[in-house]
């Protein structure tokens, strides 16, 4: 990757003025009086933006190239987005405000919570969680308090495919339940039969991603809805891989009574190197009840907050949600419309398919399991390994000497040296064969080549190990380990 | 067809993969749940688009268009243009989580940066790069307190926010955790001392403390409690606002075990309560039970200095449902506005405008408070917010003043229903004297 290889010095490296000393004000009772000045240091804003200029300089985006993460979903991000959550009428409102004055954001609030509604076929939506593993957790809370309503308490395990993504366990066992992971079948789906033994009065819910991480489709999922409904117990529909199927089946119909989607994976919103995002989520009707508060009314052409819910399960975060992340989506389901995103999925599909046959046509990958995928697919490099001893993390950081992302890698745990590829639907064919002939490449190389990349990029391969045994998180930290 | 440049080549790459049509590709979905389309409008061109979000941005009305001196934790701070600048470049703004280091050096050494900068201003030595925000930080604080003590009490002020209850009942639900209250002195407004000691015992992991409180006001004796505390083994959690750092003690020299706080003002808008920003800090001796991402430095293969994901063992990706926190996405962006904002004022100005804000808040309380009828209730010494008593309903108060284009302070009673006509007012620097005094003169006019 052609990126700046020049070491940015670290800000408090860099020379500025001296601190001074301020004269705190008599009123600050004497036992809470600062004493010591604040060490970060004082520079010109032209220092500033050049720092972290330069910073940017050494950091690749969606915008630098193909980002094909697999579960991310990472899509281009349309510039119209950014440019209207920075609007001061969306961006500098109190959540405290006059009702009056807040009512083009409710009115957009409501109306997304009703388009979600109809792209996943729930009853309602709530927009409150900050991220999707935020959403999980409040869905947990939501199946909690429903058994509880239903003096069914009993029901404490909840069950997971072993393809689960990690948040997915985090989040059961964050609101009080047990884990119960139950392996695939050997093509990579949902055991049934397995998954009928397993259910029973203690179960709580099956947490379910559909298409699943492997990319393939719970073709049974029918059958899977009934038994779990039929032993007492709720489906959740984790929606990282909601990109695969707008327009095409909704989670509503397919059984599932809780749903949280990724706005900042599918609906376009950017990951801004971690967050914000945002995971609302929709419920069948006999959940309505329990959704946090505030709800929002619309009465005759005005909106309000509700409050009056008894039953509600009371405040996930913080006032009503990532309300800029909110309006991207808003912005970008206007824009798309019916079609454009039932395209985008169809697109998204075909883009996964066609980049894994492209990359299938020659030696060096296998795909395990079944060859339909939906959004995104997992090669495993196992061969590589056991031929010449290069993995898949070798295999990732090859990409990245080409001028490209890697995909996700060593997940889902099942395959073996695993590289998870999900190109969306915004990557144009050209970056998709290009990729693909990328892969080739690296399969034939030099096995030491491969192993010791990446080598075009702004450092070499980073010892993660060290950064674990010995946590070095500060300037000060930094400053004690060099006594 | 808009961002999908593959929709033109539809035909060609179906061929190539031997298929006929798109649907082909959806056989795997049983029949009976495929559905034909939505029921949505039809997309929209762009222009149309934002013609439409217009219309809706103008029904709203901006604190940049009307005095606001609402409290409850959030208001509005000056932004500057080069932090919205640095936010902006793509580079950062279109990356996922840094898990390929390489790719992700300029981010990873932005949060580096930031994770030092808010050890700098907490007294703390360790700070993650972000939770959702300050609320759902004291839920990480309270099931952190409980996974390290082992025991199952954890004590909070009475007077916090209803929210800030709400959601912590929430995260306390899932190891069991009992929530107790700590009362408030009536006259002062602070923590009350003789409360705290009855509610201490050996089975409380964690006391919470705000300093300033929900009320505003600074807890004078946050060291005598924080000793308190720790005889009975409980960790403390001080619950701060950076903008308060400048002029008081930081968390760390008095001794706190994990310091929180809403980060969002340090450079990031209000948002309408979105986007937040939750700081955490805490001692060194906890860093395997921190909820959250780390960032480290390292070394590269060539043994130059670089960046990484540090103790990724305690997070869900790896641990799965034995993780510290199920947190994946957390607030990247607006932690790398802080660290622009906080480098862009530099600690000289950090105290500086702590003291603006500061002044300012005396400067209205005062005004407030000389108004006929509307008092002070508390004697302790207030930050930028402050707890004013309104002759008449704050409701109908707030009613009359948004006519005028002003926007009053909270009525407290919907958190505490015994606290009638009270309202938590706020200032920061981005309102003068010329706003009070216009705010002072249209109060004088509705109540008259």
């Amino acid at each position: 990757m052609s990126l700046p290889s020049v070491q940015e010095p670290l800000l408090n490296k860099i020379s500025g003025t001296d601190q001074k000393q301020v004269k705190i004000p008599k009123k600050i009772p004497e036992s809470l009086r600062r004493t010591k000045a604040i060490n970060i240091p004082n520079l010109d804003e032209t220092q500033i933006i050049r720092h972290f200029h330069h910073l940017s300089q050494r950091n690749f985006g969606i915008d630098t190239g193909i980002y094909p993460l697999g579960s991310c979903t990472m899509k281009y991000n349309p510039k119209i987005n950014e440019e209207i959550a920075s609007w001061p009428q969306f961006s500098c409102l109190h959540p405290h405000q006059h009702e009056s004055t807040i009512q083009g954001t409710l009115q957009m609030m409501y109306e997304l919570e009703n388009m979600l509604s109809e792209l996943t076929g729930m009853d309602a939506f709530t927009l409150q969680p900050a991220a999707g593993a935020h959403g999980e957790f409040l869905g947990m809370l939501l199946a909690r308090t429903y058994h509880q309503n239903n003096n069914d308490s009993k029901r404490v395990d909840v069950i997971t495919p072993d393809t689960s993504h990690g948040t997915n366990p985090a989040s059961i066992s964050m609101a009080g339940f047990n884990v119960v992971e139950i392996p695939s079948t050997e093509e990579g789906t949902v055991d049934v039969s397995l998954l009928k033994k397993t259910v029973s009065e203690r179960t709580a819910c099956f947490m379910l991603t559909n298409p699943n991480t492997l990319g393939i489709f719970e073709s049974d999922i029918l059958e899977i809805a009934d038994i779990v409904h039929d032993a007492g117990g709720l489906l959740y529909y984790d929606g990282a891989n909601m990109n695969a199927i707008m327009g095409k089946v909704r989670p509503g119909d397919m059984g599932f009574d809780i749903v949280h989607l990724n706005l900042h994976k599918t609906f376009s919103s950017p990951h801004g190197g971690g967050g914000p995002g945002s995971g609302p989520i929709g419920v069948s009707k006999r959940l309505i009840p329990f959704l946090p508060v505030p709800r929002i009314q619309k009465k005759k052409d005005t909106y309000g907050f509700t409050y009056d819910h008894p039953q509600s399960v009371g405040k996930i975060k913080g006032f009503y949600g990532n309300v800029d992340v909110l309006l991207r989506a808003y912005t970008y389901i206007l824009m798309m419309g019916a079609n454009g995103l039932q395209k985008a999925s169809e697109i998204a599909v075909l883009n996964a398919n066609y980049l894994k046959k492209k990359i299938l046509e020659k030696p060096g990958f296998d795909l395990p399991f079944r060859d339909l995928r939906k959004h995104e697919f997992v090669l495993s490099a196992e061969e590589l390994r056991k031929n010449k001893k290069v993995r898949a993390m070798d295999v990732a950081k090859r990409l990245l000497d080409y001028g490209v992302h890697p995909p996700t890698m060593y997940f889902p745990l099942i395959v073996k040296e695993a590289l998870m590829i999900e190109p969306t639907e915004t990557e144009p064919k050209n970056a998709l064969d290009e990729y693909a002939q990328i892969l080739h490449k690296i399969a034939s190389e030099d096995a030491e080549i491969v192993k010791s990349a990446p080598s075009n990029t702004v450092v070499g391969r980073v010892d993660e190990v060290n950064a674990t045994r010995n946590p070095v998180l500060t300037w000060k930290q930094i400053k004690e380990s060099e006594k | 067809m808009k961002f999908i440049p593959n929709a033109a080549f539809e035909r060609e790459m179906l061929k190539e993969l031997n298929l006929s049509s798109i649907d082909d590709l959806f056989t795997d979905i049983p029949s009976s749940v495929q559905i034909k389309n939505l029921d949505l409008d039809e997309g929209l061109s762009q222009q149309e688009t934002e013609k439409k979000l217009l219309r809706l941005a103008n029904k709203n009305k901006s604190c940049q268009n009307m005095i606001s001196f609402l409290g409850g934790g959030i208001k509005p701070h000056y932004i500057p243009a080069a932090v919205k600048s640095i936010q902006h470049r793509s580079e950062f703004f279109t990356a996922y989580t840094p898990y390929q280091s390489e790719a992700s050096q300029g981010f990873l050494q932005a949060m580096f940066e930031y994770q030092s900068m808010i050890a700098e201003l907490t007294g703390m030595d360790i700070a993650n790069c972000s939770l959702y925000d300050g609320i759902t930080a004291i839920g990480e604080a309270a099931l952190m307190a409980t996974r390290i003590t082992k025991k199952s009490i954890f004590l909070i002020p009475s007077n916090l926010s209803w929210e800030k209850k709400s959601v912590l009942n929430n995260y306390a639900k899932g190891p069991s955790i009992t929530v107790k209250e700590i009362a408030f002195n009536e006259k002062t407004g602070q923590l009350d001392e003789s409360s705290l000691e009855k509610l201490l015992s050996d089975k409380v992991s964690g006391v919470y403390i705000e300093n300033p409180n929900t009320f505003g006001i600074f807890e004078s004796h946050i060291e005598q409690l924080i000793k308190k505390i720790h005889e009975y083994n409980a960790l403390s959690v001080v619950g701060t606002d950076p903008f308060s750092l400048g002029i008081v003690k930081s968390p760390g020299e008095y001794d706190a075990d994990i310091t929180i706080g809403e980060g969002r003002g340090l450079g990031n808008p209000m948002n309408f309560g979105g986007s937040g920003l939750g700081l955490f800090a805490c001692k060194q001796k906890f860093i395997r039970q921190i909820p959250g991402r780390l960032i480290g430095l390292t070394k590269d293969s060539n043994g130059n200095d670089a960046f990484c994901m540090s103790l990724q063992t305690r997070e869900q990706h790896i641990r799965r449902g034995k993780a510290t926190s199920n947190i994946c996405t957390n607030e990247g962006l607006c932690a790398l506005g802080t660290a622009a904002y906080l480098s862009w004022l530099g600690g000289n100005n950090l105290l500086e405008i702590s003291k603006i804000n500061f002044e300012r808040g005396q400067s209205l309380s005062k005004a407030i408070s000389k108004v006929n009828r509307f008092s002070k209730p508390f004697t302790g010494t207030h930050f930028n917010e402050f707890v004013i008593k309104s002759p008449i309903d704050p409701v109908s108060l707030n009613n009359k003043l948004i006519t005028h284009g002003i926007q009053g302070g909270l009525p407290l009673q919907r958190w505490f229903p015994t606290m009638k006509n009270m309202m938590l007012f706020g200032i920061t620097e981005i309102y003068d004297e010329k706003d009070i005094k216009r705010f002072i003169s249209v109060l004088e006019e509705v109540i008259a």
